[in-house]
């Protein structure tokens, strides 16, 4: 079989980007450098063959998720199962919601596995899963859009908080989305959980039957989605911020009850330049955006 | 499953892709039925966001992370850190991010980089056309929302002043974001359509021409009717009995013009309507519009009266032209002395292609214009005021993404810059809204020190090169001055009377 996936390392000579069809992850490891290396090595052997193991089992992993289901075969779709089988009794998900989230944690687990980092993350496209070893701690930058540099704010993960898990969704991102949020970042003790909460979490931020959402079959725009014919947002206008606020709201609930069962450890919820946060645990909390008192004003 | 869906093979993902779609890794894409590597620079915007080229063919775009290198070496240092990426400190009395040294013809210059957050910020748009956009004073509208207004207008172009802290924060959210996105997007170098009140619909993008009403501009006009008739009298004299230069400004005409009686042009008994300003100049001869020489009029005969018996004659050759020479007529008065349209002759169409020849290209100019405030200047200078003072004596250039500002005299830092001498998507925003633009003051570390610089903060220019690998180099745009070019008055000289 000839390679398809393309293992380097950036320009900085520090973070490794591994490369497989849609799978794009950014790997970087903290520790004695020989310790970086092996865990390089170990991360990009265990790569090659993910892809193939997904697309072996893609037809079970785009189908709706249920209790009565077997289980798939491959560790990567194991965990996606995992990751989103709380939500089954009661939404609509497929394993496919926590795909980013179960390649980074994968990735992560077998660097982590190989050899002893004092540091290390995998960045799938925003989904990210992080290892961090006594007294250690990254800092997380968040943007209100992923179409627009902006400031919106940062969060600290610390050794200590039990989150090792970050991710994104919303329905200017890659994957389709049924609701309405610019954004919604969950932190939640694994990445793939994090992936599973922010799609739920973003279908809920929504206004059904609202004029100014534009929404498509999402077999229409892409034939093979494991969504089908369920609506997905291509377009959001102008809302009030009464609107937006309702929205919000109904992402909030869902989020709070996420929270008080112990699916996530906290979320940023993000809708026309307004937010709320839902959750607050030690450090590891999402950083409130920025009000006034954050900015430089020129 | 649908027909015209094609299957990707590049992975084993096997994605169904519809026309005009992309595959679930967004790097393949269904154009027209064929599957096809997307535009590299949709992808590469995508890549860049996760920080990195993905593929070898992009690799020439990494993210724009604020380095400028100089065209060629000598003295004055060849790179050049701007301060787009640099992001910005707060409180402000901590340091600017960047504080840099570099030698500059064996000084030690130093520049001081930040990214200001602005709300005191906006763009004077300079629209070149004559057609009538709005009045002035009127509210110009981004979707729906007041971002600015029309404003006194120009030789040859229309003006807008757009943005402003009113309408950034003094207004409804909508209007504030509206705002905001407006000013990213035309500071950034993107289209953004307008529609200004009771008046036209207009899309406005730096260094394009402008769209009126769906309609591109061609060419800016070379002058008013008036001026028109004195710049090609010789050139129809002898060809032509009459010209009306149809101008919404001033129109002119040939035989009761200056240029034209000392010509000897006879009198031809042409009746204008409109006000008479001087001889052969007319203001108001129609209303303002978008179609000949700025006016409403898609008929140039409607501006005329009857002709004087007494001094016309039948055969009178009129020629009638707008001041772009986009639109003309060619006419012969006839027994009842009465005009015909003809054919434009060959001599006529001469100058007529002469007049359009004289237009330059008809285009849209965004000038940035913000008011650095003390916080951001407290960031360079431990004593906020004694940077203003510094500006403003020109021992210290200040730069916005490294294009040339010019700095309005006075009090505090007030600058404007042309966008499209700055480097792609140097400015961005912040959901207060307000946006977020480039600012760098560069002074040698002499006089840094003496205005209470943070010289502790000082970084060697070596260190940013060396380490950090963030950054992107691009080529400094030959039109600009070098920032670190001297230019800069030493630290003895008295304050400056240049502006």
């Amino acid at each position: 079989m000839k390679q398809r996936a393309q293992i380097r390392m950036l320009a900085d000579g520090r973070r490794m980007h591994l490369h497989d069809g849609p799978i794009d992850l950014i790997v970087e490891a903290f520790g004695a450098p020989c310790a970086i290396e092996a865990a390089y090595h170990a991360a990009g052997a265990r790569f090659v063959t993910v892809l193939d193991e997904l697309c072996g089992e893609l037809w079970y992993l785009r189908r709706r998720c249920s209790p009565e289901n077997e289980w798939p075969q491959g560790a990567v779709a194991r965990r996606m199962v995992a990751a989103v089988m709380p939500y089954a009794p009661q939404y609509f998900i497929t394993p496919m919601a926590a795909v980013a989230g179960a390649v980074a944690e994968e990735i992560l687990a077998t660097m982590v596995a190989a050899v002893e980092l004092s540091s290390a993350y995998v960045n799938d496209g925003g989904d990210i899963a992080v290892y961090l070893s006594p007294g250690e701690k990254f800092v997380v930058g968040m943007v209100e859009r992923p179409d627009r540099r902006s400031l919106l704010g940062t969060t600290t993960v610390h050794a200590a908080d039990p989150v090792r898990g970050i991710a994104t969704s919303g329905w200017r991102g890659r994957s389709f989305s049924l609701g309405i949020a610019d954004a919604v970042t969950v932190l939640a003790d694994r990445a793939a959980a994090a992936d599973a909460a922010a799609t739920i979490i973003a279908n809920a931020v929504d206004l059904p039957g609202h004029p100014e959402v534009v929404r498509s079959p999402a077999c229409e725009l892409a034939p093979d989605s494991d969504l089908g014919n369920r609506l997905v947002t291509q377009a959001v206008g102008q809302l009030t911020l009464q609107e937006a606020d309702q929205a919000l709201q109904a992402g909030s609930r869902t989020a709070e009850l996420l929270l008080r069962m112990g699916l996530i450890r906290s979320a940023a919820l993000s809708l026309q330049g307004e937010t709320r946060v839902v959750g607050d645990i030690g450090e590891s909390r999402i950083a409130t955006p920025l009000g006034e008192r954050g900015y430089v004003h020129a | 499953m649908a027909d015209d869906a094609i299957r990707c093979d590049a992975c084993p993902v096997l994605c169904y892709i519809k026309p005009g779609r992309t595959g679930s890794c967004d790097r393949y894409g269904n154009h027209e039925g064929k599957l096809v590597r997307l535009d590299p620079h949709v992808v590469l915007h995508r890549a860049v966001e996760r920080g990195e080229a993905v593929k070898p063919f992009l690799e020439r775009g990494r993210e724009w992370d604020g380095t400028l290198i100089g065209q060629s070496g000598g003295s004055h240092g060849e790179t050049f850190v701007t301060a787009i990426g640099a992001g910005t400190t707060y409180p402000d009395y901590k340091p600017a991010p960047f504080i840099i040294s570099s030698k500059v013809e064996g000084v030690d210059m130093v520049t001081v980089v930040t990214e200001g957050i602005f709300s005191y910020c906006g763009v004077k748009v300079k629209i070149d056309t004559d057609r009538h956009l709005g009045a002035e004073c009127s509210t110009v509208r981004a979707q729906g929302e007041a971002v600015g207004h029309v404003t006194t207008s120009e030789y040859g172009s229309q003006m807008l002043s757009l943005g402003g802290v009113r309408h950034l924060t003094g207004g409804s959210r909508h209007e504030g974001t509206a705002t905001c996105e407006t000013l990213l997007n035309l500071c950034n170098g993107q289209a953004v359509e307008l529609k200004i009140d009771d008046g036209a619909k207009v899309v406005v993008q730096a260094g394009n021409p402008p769209i009126v009403d769906g309609v591109q501009e061609e060419r800016m006009r070379v002058g008013c009717g008036s001026a028109t008739i004195g710049m090609f009298a010789k050139q129809w004299f002898g060809k032509v009995d009459e010209v009306v230069a149809v101008d919404d400004h001033i129109t002119g005409v040939l035989s009761e013009h200056q240029a034209g009686k000392l010509l000897g042009v006879p009198e031809t008994g042409i009746k204008l309507k409109g006000r008479r300003s001087t001889p052969g100049r007319y203001f108001q001869v129609a209303e303002p519009g978008t179609a000949w020489g700025g006016t409403e009029i898609d008929d140039p005969l409607t501006i005329l009266g009857k002709f004087n018996a007494k001094k016309a004659w039948p055969g009178l050759r009129l020629l009638m032209v707008s001041t772009t020479g986009e639109h003309h007529g060619y006419f012969e008065l006839d027994e009842d002395l009465k005009p015909r349209e003809k054919e434009l002759p060959g001599d006529l169409r001469e100058s007529v292609a002469r007049i359009k020849e004289n237009c330059e290209p008809a285009l849209c100019t965004v000038l940035f214009m913000a008011g650095a405030g003390g916080s951001l200047r407290a960031g360079v200078t431990e004593n906020p005021v004694k940077l203003t003072h510094s500006v403003s004596d020109a021992f210290t250039r200040v730069t916005c993404g490294g294009a040339p500002v010019y700095v309005w005299p006075g009090g505090g830092i007030t600058f404007m810059a042309d966008v499209t001498r700055m480097p792609q998507d140097a400015f961005g925003y912040v959901p207060t809204p307000a946006l977020v633009a480039p600012i760098e003051f560069t002074l040698r570390l002499a006089d840094y020190a003496a205005l209470g610089g943070y010289v502790e903060h000082v970084r060697p220019l070596s260190s940013i090169i060396a380490k950090d690998e963030g950054r992107q180099r691009v080529t400094a745009r030959a039109e600009n001055p070098w920032p670190l070019e001297s230019g800069m008055k030493p630290a003895t000289t008295v304050k400056s009377k240049k502006r």
